[in-house]
């Protein structure tokens, strides 16, 4: 069974937000996500200043096995990418609820957090898509 | 649930993720395929290939038979253990398998024998061509489904490997040489494997598998899997069945021309006719190595492969290759097809370099 902390929240589309109480929020892709990926080979995130739309395609994750689109769970401006991604994609593997992380986004909504699933609905999701 | 190599309960205890391949159970990775593709190329692993077919061809018209069978030529095997790769064709000279066949007896003797490993996913219809190919000679054709085989790979292969069998058996190894293999009490141990690294493929009785399995992990060999064994095989530039060729295409548009003995002229194998037309008339096209050195991404099967604005073929094979940090293909383009292409991936086009394969040997980039 793949982890899947409490604290956290989630979309459908298999990435993770975490709340930093500020505005802001920080994502990436559940161990549910990267296990089935497979190894991580290159991860392509959208820049610092980038508009993004809950919904829309925002980055793409390469692994050994096949491209996925990565989805902005969130409305927002993108106000930090992780850089040592392009060093080391294995992160995304190793370490998916922290030196995995993706970006960081300033909200324009801070009521959209409350459309995402907590810990409990998401591992019914991932059931549900077994 | 499909079939399951005697390895299985192994595969599982060492933390398997398992995958359907041609109807067996067979493990992906042990963790991460990536990891144990560079322990491959660096160090040594192992891998389960029970699942593949192992025939073995007897009778006083083994070698004419097989002569006829396949388009390289047994005769060539002039020692005792050697093995040739070889294309098994159909009357249009497309491509029913590819296989090793080893001579097991000494050469010329009368009542050769002969074992060839075929795929497994083309099992069914390897055999019933074959037995449908023997017609009134005297063959007799022995699959031998109680063989385990366990394929040990990379430049520490074959030391780990002599540190735990008998003495008897390392002086064995030490005697073979590259494509070659011995018979050893009921093991047969062959200098080959899938991989562009030196190393064994062992073939012995299932009831000893997990024993040897189990010490050659604790030797330090890292159990592997398909995944591994995928992006291995695709930068050593070895093509694999049912994707890079099947019925379909020649030998001659698959990279394998030569695996196609055309010396003597005067031996007919199945498939010579339409080979010998189409060599002559030039192939139309061919299959060759795609290297992306720049940007991000990744070459897959099927991605168009673009030259001048117009398609010019499509990929047969591709991945990220662990050894070169970058995506490498296998595709199979127009003949015309230069030394610069571009693909086409997700809806836009990257450049890649057109390059003879292989890609990566014994750990270092070849191509150039």
């Amino acid at each position: 069974m793949s982890n899947i902390p409490n604290e956290l929240r989630y979309v459908a589309s298999h990435e993770w937000i975490r709340d930093e109480g500020d505005g802001t929020v920080t994502i990436g892709i559940t161990d549910h996500a990267q296990d089935l990926l497979g190894d991580v080979v290159f991860v392509e995130l959208p820049e610092v200043g980038d508009q993004v739309s809950a919904g829309d395609d925002m980055g793409v994750v390469e692994s050994v096995k096949a491209a996925s689109d990565v989805y902005a769970p969130l409305t927002g401006e993108v106000i930090a990418v992780n850089e040592d991604l392009e060093e080391s994609p294995e992160l995304v593997n190793s370490d998916p609820y922290g030196d995995g992380w993706f970006i960081r986004l300033r909200l324009s909504d801070a009521d959209e957090l409350t459309d995402l699933l907590d810990a409990d609905g998401y591992a019914e999701h991932c059931e549900s898509e077994s | 649930m499909g079939n399951k190599t005697v390895l299985y309960p192994q595969h599982l205890a060492m933390g398997a993720k398992i995958v359907d391949f041609g109807g067996w159970d067979m493990p992906l990775h042990y963790g991460s395929q990536v990891e144990e593709h560079h322990r491959v190329r660096r160090e040594s692993g192992m891998f389960d290939v029970s699942h593949m077919t192992v025939v073995d061809i007897t009778g006083s018209d083994a070698r004419e038979y097989l002569r006829r069978l396949l388009c390289n030529d047994v005769a060539r095997l002039k020692q005792k253990g050697k093995a040739l790769y070889s294309g098994m064709l159909n009357e249009q000279g497309g491509v029913i398998d590819d296989l090793i066949v080893y001579l097991m007896t000494e050469p010329d003797v009368s009542g050769e024998w002969y074992r060839v490993v075929v795929n497994c996913a083309t099992r069914e219809k390897d055999l019933r061509w074959m037995s449908d190919q023997v017609m009134k000679m005297d063959v007799a054709l022995t699959e031998q489904p109680d063989l385990a085989m366990i394929a040990i790979q990379g430049p520490e292969a074959l030391q780990r490997v002599k540190s735990v069998v008998s003495p008897y058996r390392q002086s064995l190894i030490d005697g073979l040489a590259i494509f070659q293999g011995q018979e050893s009490e009921g093991w047969f141990i062959a200098r080959t494997g899938y991989t562009g690294e030196d190393g064994l493929e062992i073939m012995l009785p299932e009831e000893e598998a997990e024993a040897f399995w189990q010490v050659l992990a604790e030797a330090g060999v890292a159990p592997c899997g398909l995944g591994a064994r995928d992006t291995l095989r695709l930068e050593a530039g070895m093509n694999l069945y049912g994707q890079d060729m099947d019925e379909t295409v020649s030998p001659l548009v698959s990279n394998m021309g030569w695996v196609v003995a055309w010396e003597p002229s005067d031996r007919f194998f199945v498939g010579r006719a339409p080979l010998e037309a189409e060599r002559a008339a030039g192939p139309a096209s061919k299959l060759v190595g795609l290297a992306m050195e720049t940007g991000k991404g990744v070459l897959r099967h099927g991605q168009s492969v673009i030259v001048d604005d117009a398609v010019a073929g499509e990929i047969t094979s591709g991945g990220f290759s662990p050894t070169l940090g970058y995506a490498v293909a296998l595709a199979r383009v127009s003949s015309a097809t230069g030394a610069e292409a571009e693909v086409e991936m997700r809806g836009k086009r990257v450049s890649v370099r057109v390059v003879r394969p292989p890609f990566v040997r014994q750990g270092q980039k070849v191509y150039s």
